[in-house]
């Protein structure tokens, strides 16, 4: 009789819904984790700093290379260059030259600048205004400036260049724009190198702390032993282990963005001092929503991975004794 | 409600905490395990609770053979037992009421539900007004009380006992058996190891004397 009042009185225990169960130990399980992370807020912050500083290396150098990149993608004339033809060609000729290049399905649009053209702006800017008046006649040749069309690849570039340089009117091709080549093939190794440092800084993040949590799990060895006793499984025991490392992982991931956007705030001021002695108006890209996510994202992925791979491994190895 | 058929425990080092014990203990009995330190008393414990396995033998526990419950179902099945241990092994950084609490969160009961347990738990051991407080600053009869409200809340409908007396004074202690023999009366069965002879004989329940890890049959009305 009194054990099957017993029986009924357990009856609840199955009835709360499996969800609701679920649910609710998640949500006391992280108050809990963040809680404990309270209560010792000084090893706690370090270890967040720490995770944020480290993260905030990789974010920053990409944030330059973002803004790197944005800066040379604004040279669109990039791609250009200049035709020079030889002295006899006239400049009808030169002009109905252009007009044939331009038809072109690869070329956008090819520029004339006649010898006098050239002259002039040579004379104005070079000053050597009165030294050239002296010239009894000019030296500068016609040239064509010719400007790509925007689906020519690297390869297709150099076959163009090559066609107009055979060209029976023109004497020389001149490419200006080798740096800028230059300058992209060495942001893609920066990133490259990003790519490599951000994985070597991210298995540091995972080894912190796992560290850390694998210290927390030997401190509440009792606690879990205990806990195990009377019934709880691995999942149960693990779970707080788990929030402990989201949390450190958000928090982490949080630092990092404020340390990246608090450094570009201190930028602004002095690159937009150079941009204004280029007479030009830089600026500086922040991270965006999407990226700010990617870095927090990426934190508590780092947080969680680390805190399953410890507490997956030290459960098990506690049983009560 | 407890069985074991030929039990021997041999531990690493090769000696037998228990050479091919068997015994029996029905549904609604309160039984107590006598016999010196290193007897076997805690070693049946542990076997029960699958805190050990035998080396030989069986152990059977409402039906089920344990030697088939795999290492995964360990945590169910000890949700089914209440234990209570000589140092009460409560958790210290916590006050007596998420202590009690534990075995409930553990089990997936829903708050409002877990919190009139606990009360009813408490209640029963005469601990209601002290759920706020951290178990050390609780007398030894109180924390071990808390044990027992720990090792019940769940409802179980068996309790083992591993020297649930051992750290308290004779007034203490009969005080804590009268709350057992009070869960007996409610139909729940109790396996307690104990030495304290003269509390046992008081209570007039049954005996099984180990020695040397085997039966001994002294002192026992009925066998």
């Amino acid at each position: 009789m009194a054990v099957t009042r017993n029986a009924d009185a357990v009856a609840p225990v199955r009835s709360s819904g499996a969800f609701t169960t679920w649910l609710t130990r998640h949500a006391s399980s992280s108050l809990g984790s963040l809680g404990r992370l309270a209560r010792q807020p000084f090893s706690s912050l370090m270890i967040v700093m720490v995770i944020g500083v480290t993260l905030s290396i990789p974010a920053a150098i990409n944030v330059i290379v973002k803004n790197a990149q944005s800066v040379s993608a604004s040279w669109d004339n990039a791609l250009d260059f200049s035709v020079f033809l030889k002295p006899e060609i006239s400049v009808d000729e030169a002009q109905g030259l252009a007009g044939l290049i331009a038809q072109r399905a690869d070329i956008e649009r090819v520029d004339l600048i006649t010898a006098d053209e050239a002259m002039a702006t040579f004379k104005q800017q070079s000053g050597f205004g009165d030294a050239l008046n002296q010239l009894s006649d000019n030296p500068l040749p016609h040239t064509l400036s010719v400007r790509p069309g925007p689906g020519n690849t690297s390869a297709s570039l150099i076959l163009l260049q090559e066609e107009i340089s055979n060209l029976p009117e023109s004497e020389m091709v001149q490419v200006d724009t080798d740096w800028v080549q230059r300058f992209h093939a060495i942001l893609d190794i920066v990133r490259q190198a990003i790519a490599i440092g951000s994985a070597l800084l991210g298995i540091a993040i995972v080894v912190i702390i796992g560290n850390t949590i694998r210290l927390d799990i030997e401190n509440r060895r009792e606690e879990i032993e205990v806990t195990k006793l009377i019934g709880a499984s691995n999942a149960f025991v693990r779970r707080p282990f788990l929030w402990t490392g989201f949390w450190y992982g958000l928090l982490g991931g949080i630092v990092a963005l404020l340390l990246v956007q608090y450094g570009l705030y201190l930028l602004r001021d002095p690159v937009g001092r150079l941009a204004g002695l280029y007479q030009s108006n830089i600026d500086i890209a922040s991270l965006d929503v999407a990226e700010s996510g990617a870095l927090v994202g990426g934190a508590i992925l780092l947080g969680l991975f680390a805190s399953w791979l410890t507490a997956a491994r030290h459960m098990r190895r506690i049983e009560p004794r | 409600m407890i069985q074991l058929e030929n039990v021997t425990k041999r531990f690493p080092g090769g000696q037998e905490a228990l050479s091919g014990l068997s015994l029996s203990v029905d549904k609604g009995e309160m039984v107590f395990v006598t016999g010196h330190s290193g007897a076997g008393k805690s070693t049946l414990l542990r076997l029960i609770a699958l805190i050990e396995r035998p080396t030989s033998g069986q152990v059977i526990v409402d039906k089920q053979n344990t030697q088939r419950v795999k290492r995964r179902k360990i945590p169910a099945y000890r949700r089914q037992i209440g234990m209570v241990f000589q140092d009460h092994r409560l958790l210290h950084d916590r006050p007596v009421f998420d202590n009690v609490a534990l075995p409930l969160i553990i089990a997936g009961v829903n708050h409002r539900d877990a919190g009139r347990r606990v009360r009813a738990a408490l209640d029963q051991v005469g601990l209601l007004h002290k759920e706020k407080q951290i178990p050390q600053t609780l007398s030894a009869g109180e924390q071990q009380r808390v044990g027992i409200a720990r090792a019940i809340v769940t409802r179980p409908k068996l309790l083992i006992a591993d020297e649930p007396t051992g750290n308290l004074d004779p007034d203490l202690s009969l005080e804590v058996m009268r709350i057992f023999r009070r869960f007996n009366e409610v139909g729940v069965t109790l396996l307690i190891a104990s030495h304290d002879i003269a509390l046992i004989d008081r209570l007039g329940c049954r005996r099984i004397a180990l020695e040397d890890g085997k039966l001994q049959l002294e002192g026992d009305p009925w066998q």
